[in-house]
C-alpha cells in the first residue's frame, strides 16, 4: 500500500441497526443493549460498535432508561 | 391522545396477586382521567441491576396507556405516594406496541433455547468476551441475562 508499508485492510462494518431488518432499539431489550455495554457497565463507542451516530443517539437513550429500571447496572464492581 | 408507556418496579415482599391488585386500582385513576389502558404487562420478580432501597428484586409491571396529560400525571403522583412501588417511568411514545413487549417474549422463549445459543447471540465480534466474565459476588443479572434461573439460587 502506500508508501511502502504493509497493507491492512479494515473490513467496512455497516451499522447493526442501519439494515431493514434491523432490531429496534428499546429500552426493554435488555439481551440487545448488553451487548452494546462493556464489562463495567458503560456504553461502548461508536467507533467500535459502529453504529451510526443517530441510532448511537437512540441506544445511549434506551441504555440510560434501562439503568434507570435498574435492567442494566449504572456501574458493575 | 397522546401514548405513554408506564414501567413500576413494586416491593418484592408483596405477592403477585397483590400486584394485580395494585395495578387494577392504578389502572382507575388513568380510566377516571379520561383514559383508557391498552395493555398490563406483569413481568415477573425479577432481579435488579442494582440495589434500590435495600432491596434485591422487584415486581416488574409495564402499563400501555393511551390518556390525556393529566390523567397520567395523577396517575404518576398516585403511584410515587404508593409506599409498594420502589422506581416509577412513564415515557411518551410514538405508538403503542400491539403484541407483547420483548420481555415477554424472551420470557416465552428462554426455555426453548439452550443456553450454547443465548451465549453466541450475546458475543458481538466488538465486544470484549462476555463469557470470560466470571460471576461476580453480587450475583448481578448484567453479567447474563438469560442465566436469571441461576441466578436466583445464588441469591440465597
Amino acid at each position: 500500500m502506500r508508501g511502502g508499508r504493509k497493507p491492512f485492510f479494515r473490513r467496512q462494518k455497516s451499522c447493526p441497526f442501519s439494515s431493514p431488518d434491523a432490531p429496534k432499539i428499546d429500552y426493554k431489550d435488555v439481551k440487545l443493549l448488553q451487548r452494546f455495554v462493556s464489562e463495567r457497565g458503560k456504553i461502548v463507542p461508536r467507533r467500535i460498535t459502529a453504529v451510526s451516530s443517530k441510532k448511537q443517539r437512540e441506544l445511549a437513550r434506551a441504555i440510560k432508561r434501562a439503568r434507570n429500571l435498574a435492567l442494566l447496572p449504572f456501574v458493575v464492581e | 391522545m397522546p401514548y405513554y408507556e408506564s414501567v413500576f418496579i413494586a416491593r418484592p415482599d408483596i405477592s403477585a396477586a397483590q400486584v394485580e391488585a395494585l395495578t387494577e386500582s392504578m389502572s382507575a385513576i388513568v380510566v377516571e382521567g379520561g383514559g383508557s389502558v391498552a395493555q398490563a404487562e406483569y413481568w415477573g420478580l425479577k432481579s435488579l441491576a442494582y440495589r434500590i432501597k435495600k432491596n434485591r428484586k422487584g415486581h416488574y409491571t409495564m402499563l400501555a396507556l393511551d390518556a390525556p396529560a393529566a390523567a397520567v400525571k395523577e396517575f404518576e403522583r398516585n403511584m410515587r405516594l404508593n409506599e409498594d412501588i420502589l422506581r416509577l417511568m412513564t415515557i411518551r411514545v410514538d405508538e403503542l406496541e400491539s403484541e407483547p413487549s420483548v420481555m415477554m417474549r424472551n420470557k416465552n422463549s428462554r426455555d426453548e433455547r439452550n443456553r450454547r445459543d443465548d451465549r453466541s447471540e450475546n458475543k458481538p465480534d466488538a465486544k470484549p468476551d462476555d463469557a470470560a466474565e466470571t460471576p461476580t459476588e453480587t450475583a448481578s443479572p448484567e453479567a447474563e441475562a438469560p442465566a436469571e434461573a441461576t441466578n436466583e439460587g445464588e441469591d440465597k
